[in-house]
């Protein structure tokens, strides 16, 4: 069941290379997402009334399983893409009929072919699916850079100068990072050469207090480089805001979304294994370090910044960095940074799409060229300011709930120092992003020149509309089952199998 | 066996200093080309006793790779993008020979201080570490998207020796999952070469400037 | 019986030196298709030169005379403690091999205080063309002295040499032969060999040795290339010492043995003249660079070890 997962996209993947005609290639694409999302939420039922998943290819289980992280994970990856696919039939078809042009130096968009597109965006489905799934940190790796392959012509379906040049630089510092990785792939596999455990990670786990300390520690630091910089924090995060501002929104939505998560999978996995060999402290100052530093960059950089999509990456940035945070401080807040990734990707997806919605009505990406969005178009104008208010942590949302967790836990500890900056530095974010988002919305709309109404296409709104309501919801009332998972998946990380 | 591979280990390290002073793109191209199938011999060489067959044949799979296809592949990238014959360093011969053997010294220091499980070829940890040194002043010090390509196989290749000396045996399906990774990603940096030279009329990374946070005039992103 | 055989080692090398240079221009003109000097025109030269009385232009002062004659004492000295078929020379003492590096800085002082005095912008252009290529090969020189002194664990060249057999190439392969390298590429530089500078050469911008010594005549130039055979021959032996795997125990057997792979260093030298071209002035730098890097890796390797 668990390889079916992974098999379905891959093979709706080449399916979408081979067939000729568009639409039928929207609707596979569709229905794909949905059976995938179905597949999903039936594993996770699964897991959480019997405790385990049926494998049924019990010799498959050293290598695929789901244990509650990458249940959470999937789960978030497996709803975005549902809403995603919806946005990207959408987005596909008004694509076709007018390519759009470029703001600034006018020449008319050249795509790339559909085929390529869809094809790739459900390789990469599969890619994600692999990562959550892998027991084997070898796997993982292996699948992380796949979804580097695969998402790179999705960055490039807009093909000029710059997208190609934000592919470029993701395609080389992503593959160059997780070239890192995988010396801290050989450092894990050194660490536990004299008691056997191999890369798996059951046997990591349980043998972890026999695994060389000096080696487990070289390892952690170079999986840390290798999947931080797939993460995108900072100082390694160069690659980011370029690639998101150059991709279609559907794709930003789902590297921001998806592919950011899976790359910390990495980070959480061998967190776990250097936890329960003892080196939490170590492990914990790294991350509280890099996660600072990355909320610290994230703030700096966005003011003063002139293109929304740019924005909206660097909050990414952000908001990454709080997770790593959270991570690094250990105890309770773990549970705020799983609430976080959740929380996050879902407003961030949302926040995408919203902001590719404002693409389509006003044609450029410059904040300084967008004023009155309200007149233009109503519900977007609502779905982008309350998309600000979720992702800035206003109550009710689910992020304001995770970082207040992750608060609590910083003052507990007595790091008040940390929580001091930590509160500084989401302040002037949230500044930032009000001045942004707030001119943006409201003022008077002045009509450039051959400027018809704007019909907003429901289809690229519902997904956000549906996304943004999670997470009001999460932030209102957790679920038990969903608490279970959350705090299934803290433990995992804590290393506990 | 012992001091054949030692004497290799000496060829990668002079395989890394000449990369770092090359300055005719298509040497470069054979130099890591070389340095693939060095490395590819090297397991065959450093394990005690005969090897066995799954080793054998795993070691010919690298070398055809590395030795035949990964340079055809970047020659065709290099022809189809007209690219000139030299590789246009950022910094002059003496700088970056000197910098390779820094790096050397400092990855001798590392390795002295890292504790392997065999001490056997204790050349390998420097080796590979300068290896991967010589990659990344590849990819930083020349400006040209063919040679950030070569970068990403040394880097690759370094890693590769790091993980013979290590002894870390990996199950066939992950040695083999890590290649098929290398192998398309190179052939998919050599598509996105052709596009940028389609695009720009060159394949000068150096120009790939526009997108930036904080630049005055017109498009201010 | 001791001092017997040193000092026949150190006549033979005094007598022998300019045949050297002889073997090298016969080669250059077998690669060439023509007939070459004769094997002994170095020392016809010699003869000649010495038969002249010198010419001194008005400009010059004693430092002019005194040049040349430093200049070959140097050498001749330097000869003294450089070991014989691994055989030590009568001079050997611990840590002789600071004393031959200085010696050679000492000659090329001399030489080039020499062609500074004489006030032309000839000799001053290719003193500071000298010095310029001194800074990059001394170093590379003595950095893979010292390395020699370690693989072998002595200080004394003698020494050094005596422990150089074919057990320590097996051992220390990877050193010896980057060392051997490093000292090639100096004994080209030093001795004004191509690719670092063309001895042929009649256009004085692009000399860089000859042209210091453009206004010396009679028996100073003759001490001056006197001077430049010895030279030779100092390098070429740490060479031929280095590939030697020597010592069958009969002296006589070893000398004779020595003697024909210092021609054979000579001939080494003139297929190199005849293969490649010689490099432009700023790339000879970047040669002796990668002298010194050999002498670097030899050194670190022989650390590690």
């Amino acid at each position: 069941m668990i390889l079916s997962l992974m098999v379905l996209p891959l093979a709706a993947g080449i399916m979408a290379f081979i067939i000729r005609s568009d639409p039928a290639r929207r609707t596979l694409l569709l229905w794909t997402a949905r059976a995938h999302f179905l597949l999903t939420a039936l594993i996770i039922y699964v897991y959480l009334h019997f405790g385990f998943v049926f494998s049924g290819e019990p010799a498959a289980a050293v290598w695929f399983d789901y244990d509650p992280l990458g249940l959470l994970f999937i789960g978030i990856t497996s709803l975005l893409f549902l809403g995603a696919s919806q946005y990207a039939v959408t987005y596909l078809a008004a694509e076709k009929r007018d390519p759009g042009e470029d703001a600034d130096d006018g020449f008319i968009f050249n795509n790339a072919p559909e085929a390529v597109f869809t094809g790739c965006l459900l390789l990469f489905l599969s890619a994600m699916t692999a990562v959550t799934a892998s027991r084997h940190m070898g796997l993982l790796w292996a699948s992380v850079e796949a979804t580097t392959l695969l998402s790179a012509p999705l960055i490039y379906f807009h093909r000029h100068k710059r997208s190609l040049e934000a592919t470029w630089k993701y395609l080389l510092i992503c593959s160059v990072g997780i070239a890192l990785a995988l010396m801290g792939n050989l450092f894990l596999g050194a660490a536990g050469l004299k008691t056997g455990a191999g890369l798996d990670l059951a046997g990591l786990l349980s043998n972890s207090g026999a695994l060389d300390k000096p080696l487990l520690k070289a390892a952690f630091l170079f999986l840390f480089v290798g999947y931080g910089t797939k993460m995108g924090l900072s100082p390694f995060h160069t690659w980011l805001p370029d690639a998101h501002s150059e991709a279609p929104a559907v794709v930003s939505a789902l590297l921001s979304g998806a592919l950011l998560n899976c790359a910390f999978l990495g980070i959480l996995r061998v967190n776990a294994v250097c936890s329960s060999a003892g080196l939490a402290d170590f492990t914990g100052g790294i991350l509280i370090l890099f996660g600072l530093f990355s909320i610290v960059t994230a703030a700096l950089f966005m003011l003063g910044q002139r293109d929304y999509k740019r924005l909206l990456a660097y909050s990414s940035i952000e908001h990454m960095g709080i997770l790593a945070l959270g991570i690094g401080l250990g105890g309770g807040a773990v549970f705020g940074a799983m609430l976080g990734a959740l929380s996050h990707s879902l407003t961030k997806a949302g926040l995408f799409f919203t902001s590719g919605v404002v693409l389509a009505a006003e044609k450029t990406k410059r904040i300084a060229d967008v004023r009155g969005l309200w007149r233009r178009a109503p519900r977007t104008a609502v779905l982008w300011l309350a998309g600000f208010f979720l992702i800035t942590g206003t109550p009710p949302s689910g992020i304001f709930l995770a970082k207040f967790i992750i608060l609590k836990e910083a003052v507990a500890l007595k790091h008040y120092w940390l929580a001091g900056s930590y509160l500084l530095f989401l302040a002037i974010l949230f500044a930032g992003m009000a001045s942004v988002f707030i001119s943006m919305t409201f003022g008077e709309h002045e009509a450039k020149p051959g400027e018809k109404p704007f019909a907003e296409p429901s289809g690229m709104l519902v997904p956000a509309a549906v996304f943004f309501a999670c997470v009001i919801f999460a932030g209102l009332y957790i679920p038990g089952w969903l608490a279970g998972l959350l705090q299934g998946a803290a433990a995992n990380i804590s290393g506990k199998l | 066996m012992h001091t054949f591979a030692e004497l290799i280990i000496v060829l990668v390290i002079l395989l890394d200093l000449a990369l770092a002073v090359t300055g005719a793109l298509s040497t470069c191209i054979r130099l890591v080309a070389l340095q693939g199938v060095v490395a590819g011999l090297l397991p065959l060489l450093a394990g005690a006793g005969a090897p066995h067959t799954r080793a054998v044949l795993f070691a010919v799979v690298i070398i055809t790779l590395k030795g035949a296809v990964f340079p055809r592949l970047l020659m065709r990238a290099r022809d189809k993008s007209g690219a000139r014959k030299d590789v246009e360093p950022l910094i002059s011969y003496p700088a970056s020979i000197l910098l390779c053997l820094g790096a050397f010294i400092a990855s001798s220091w590392l390795g002295s201080r890292l504790p392997l499980p065999q001490a056997e070829v204790a050349w390998i940890v420097p080796a590979s570490l300068a290896t991967i040194f010589t990659g990344f002043l590849l990819i930083t010090t020349r400006s040209k998207a063919i040679t950030q390509v070569l970068g990403y196989l040394v880097i690759e290749n370094g890693i590769y020796i790091f993980g013979l000396a290590l002894f870390v045996e990996q199950p066939m399906m992950v040695e083999l999952a890590i290649l098929l990774d290398v192998f398309v990603a190179v052939f998919v940096m050599g598509i996105a070469i052709f596009h940028i030279s389609r695009e720009f009329d060159h394949i000068d990374t150096a120009e790939l400037s526009e997108l930036n946070d904080w630049r005055r005039g017109e498009y201010g992103k | 019986m001791e001092i017997i055989k040193p000092l026949l080692q150190y006549l033979a090398v005094m007598l022998l030196a300019p045949l050297l240079l002889g073997v090298i221009n016969r080669v250059k003109a077998l690669f060439a298709g023509r007939c070459g000097q004769p094997l002994l025109q170095l020392y016809f030269e010699l003869y000649k030169l010495f038969m002249k009385t010198p010419v001194y232009s008005r400009t010059t002062t004693w430092v002019f005379k005194a040049g040349p004659v430093i200049g070959v004492s140097a050498m001749v000295t330097a000869l003294a403690i450089l070991p014989f078929a691994g055989r030590p020379s009568f001079l050997a003492f611990d840590g002789d091999f600071i004393f031959l590096i200085y010696l050679l800085g000492l000659a090329r002082f001399a030489t080039v205080l020499a062609a500074l005095d004489t006030g032309s912008a000839f000799e001053g252009m290719g003193a500071s063309r000298e010095m310029q290529f001194a800074v990059f090969a001394e170093p590379a020189f003595f950095l893979g002295l010292a390395a020699l002194a370690r693989v072998t664990g002595h200080s004394s060249l003698a020494a050094m040499f005596g422990v150089l057999t074919g057990d320590l190439w097996r051992t220390a392969a990877p050193v010896l032969a980057l060392l051997t390298a490093s000292f090639f590429i100096v004994l080209l530089a030093e001795n004004s060999r191509v690719p670092a500078d063309d001895p042929n050469t009649h256009l004085e911008l692009t000399m860089i040795h000859e042209v210091m010594v453009l206004d010396h005549s009679g028996p100073e130039l003759a001490y001056i290339l006197y001077g430049a055979a010895l030279k030779f021959w100092l390098f070429g032996s740490l060479i031929a010492c280095m590939v030697l795997p020597r010592h069958s125990g009969s002296w006589a057997l070893d000398s004779g043995l020595f003697i024909l792979v210092m021609f054979a260093v000579a001939a080494a030298v003139g297929v190199v003249e005849s293969v490649i071209a010689r490099l432009r002035l700023i790339k000879v730098p970047y040669l002796l660079i990668t002298a010194f890097a050999f002498s670097a890796l030899a050194m670190i390797f022989q650390m590690g070890r």
